[in-house]
């Protein structure tokens, strides 16, 4: 899984134009992915400002408004592919468009449920 | 054959073994350009057939004309005409979109009304062979492969790959089709591959099929059984193999190793879906028939064949079946065969297995010497099961504290779900264990005296 982290709000300081090419750029992305049968989903998430986070208070399970930690990058989304390689994925990672405004990825193994018995 | 249609299982058999049947027809008479478009024609009739053949068996009518439902005196011409007619009509409308008449007319089929009595004539065996090597075909990756064999070799439609590899349809649709486009691009031909390719051509088509094979055995059970039919499937497949090559000693091997292997699955896990090792398996659950057919046809391969890594993995799977106790297991013989299999086909899992046989021949310590050889070996520097191998050999050695770290690293590097759940478990064992206890493994006063 490919985890997208960027600053919230960062595509409101871009340009018309360096936003359609970013989405543009993202878009080119997931054709390919999807024409190469690699892709096997992915969800963008809306602003931080929209987060509940629950955290045990007291025993009792609370809910506060908004991010727990006033992060300098959030998580902004994740896509999931099926590749030959870890090497694959990083590539792919390498080209998502954040990165390149102050955003980082992460490439993230999936647990599965098969297993050999030892 | 569909989620949507409830199939009686002997309809499914029949649909299953007539499609690569049909479709080595059509393709032998439309030509290897048109393998796509074929491919595609029998899907549907297969659909078809599913839903038509059906509808009779569930009203038990009977008197419905042959085009209307009940199974078709002849299935496999029911078939071959509702595939040309697919095509035919996809051809047609292809012609009139593009209205490229002369370029279609090049490819369309000479005879495209119902099939004649020639049509039928037998052949279909060796079209099975020729279609498993033109899905296997080197120009595809594996899980290319692996997607086009099942469904132009095995009959398995889409939708069923695509559960069965826990991706969404789409995304396997597009697999079989780019999969489809490859090999016209690589200008592959619909045939028996040339002699000197062929021992080559072979262990790949027999790689596929224990890909196909595993892929069904480490999934669990419960939520996952989808996937289990897949071990199903790849038996029927390599059954089918072994039926037009009886004379190959590996193929014999591999439908040996997979009855043997597949015997175990009873027992392999817990009703809680923990992996149980084979030295704790109920080997009473273990599956009798399918070990004697495994025995049996390894026993007589290697009376004839020069041992290949299949047969020699088979031959190790019998000697652990026939144990009725792991103590009575025969090391010496398991190390042995893992010895061949190293020279056959040196391999890093494989020096892993024979250090666990060495360990029950020889002593733990012997193992762990044996293991050390591997740590420089970019493969399985890493590897989770190089950890777990070892903190088993450390906990035979008594050696519980290191033991209980090395469980511990395996647990963190394995990405399967039931594997970290075993390995954290062996390691919380070991919190409870005296160090010199060498934890509960079976076999271990036998390897430590």
């Amino acid at each position: 899984m490919l985890l997208i982290y960027n600053r919230p709000g960062f595509v409101e300081e871009l340009t018309e134009q360096e936003r359609d090419e970013l989405f543009g750029e993202v878009g080119a992305i997931m054709k390919e992915l999807t024409e190469s049968g690699e892709l096997v989903g992915g969800d963008a998430l809306a602003d931080p400002s929209k987060t509940k986070t629950v955290r045990r208070k007291d025993g009792q399970p609370a809910v506060t408004d908004g991010p727990f930690l006033e992060a300098k990058e959030h998580f902004a989304g994740h896509i999931t592919v099926d590749c030959e390689s870890v090497e694959r994925a990083v590539e792919i990672a390498a080209r998502w468009p954040d990165v390149r405004f102050g955003g980082y990825m992460e490439v993230r193994a999936i647990m599965n449920e098969s297993g050999t018995e030892m | 054959m569909t989620a949507a249609v409830p199939v009686p299982p002997e309809i499914e058999d029949l649909l299953r073994t007539l499609a690569p049947q049909v479709l080595g027809t059509l393709v032998r008479r439309h030509g290897h350009g048109a393998f796509d478009a074929c491919e595609d024609a029998v899907q549907e009739a297969l659909l078809a057939a599913a839903v038509q053949w059906t509808e009779t068996e569930r009203t038990e009518a009977g008197q419905d004309d042959a085009a209307g439902g009940g199974v078709p005196e002849n299935p496999r011409g029911w078939l071959l005409t509702v595939a040309t007619r697919r095509l035919t009509d996809q051809w047609r409308s292809e012609r009139a979109r593009r209205d490229r008449e002369a370029a279609v007319f090049a490819r369309e089929p000479s005879g495209r009304e119902a099939p004649g009595p020639a049509d039928d004539r037998p052949g279909d065996h060796d079209d099975t062979l020729t279609l498993l090597f033109l899905c296997c075909h080197p120009a595809l990756s594996a899980p290319s492969q692996v997607a086009l064999t099942l469904r132009a070799v095995g009959g398995l439609t889409t939708a069923q790959i695509a559960r069965a590899f826990l991706v969404p349809e789409a995304t396997m649709a597009q697999r079989v089709s780019r999969a489809k486009q490859r090999i016209k691009a690589a200008g592959a031909r619909f045939g028996m591959p040339p002699p000197d390719e062929r021992e080559e051509r072979l262990r790949a088509v027999l790689h596929v099929l224990y890909l196909i094979f595993n892929e069904g055995y480490t999934a669990s059970s419960g939520p996952d059984l989808q996937r289990a039919d897949l071990t199903a499937e790849a038996i029927r497949l390599t059954r089918a193999l072994h039926r037009l090559l009886p004379d190959d000693g590996e193929v014999t091997g591999l439908l040996a190793l997979m009855l043997l292997t597949d015997a175990r699955r009873p027992a392999r896990s817990g009703p809680d879906g923990l992996l149980i090792p084979l030295t704790e398996q109920d080997r009473a659950l273990w599956n009798r028939d399918a070990i004697r057919e495994g025995t049996g046809l390894v026993t007589e391969a290697l009376t004839w064949s020069p041992p290949g890594p299949y047969q020699l993995q088979a031959a190790i799977a019998a000697v652990h079946a026939e144990a009725p106790r792991p103590e009575d297991t025969d090391w010496p013989q398991v190390l042995a065969l893992y010895r061949l299999l190293a020279h056959v086909s040196p391999n890093p899992m494989v020096t892993l297995n024979e250090a666990v046989a060495l360990a029950m021949v020889d002593g733990p310590s012997a193992g762990l010497d044996l293991l050390r050889s591997l740590d420089g070996d970019d493969r399985m520097s890493g590897h989770h099961r190089l950890a777990a191998v070892r903190a088993h050999l450390l906990e035979m050695a008594g050696e519980a504290g290191a033991a209980r770290e090395m469980y511990r690293q395996a647990a963190r590097s394995t990405t399967s779900i039931p594997e970290r759940r075993y390995l954290e478990s062996r390691a919380a064992r070991l919190n409870d264990t005296r160090p010199d206890d060498g934890g509960s493994h079976d076999g271990n006063d036998r390897a430590n005296t």
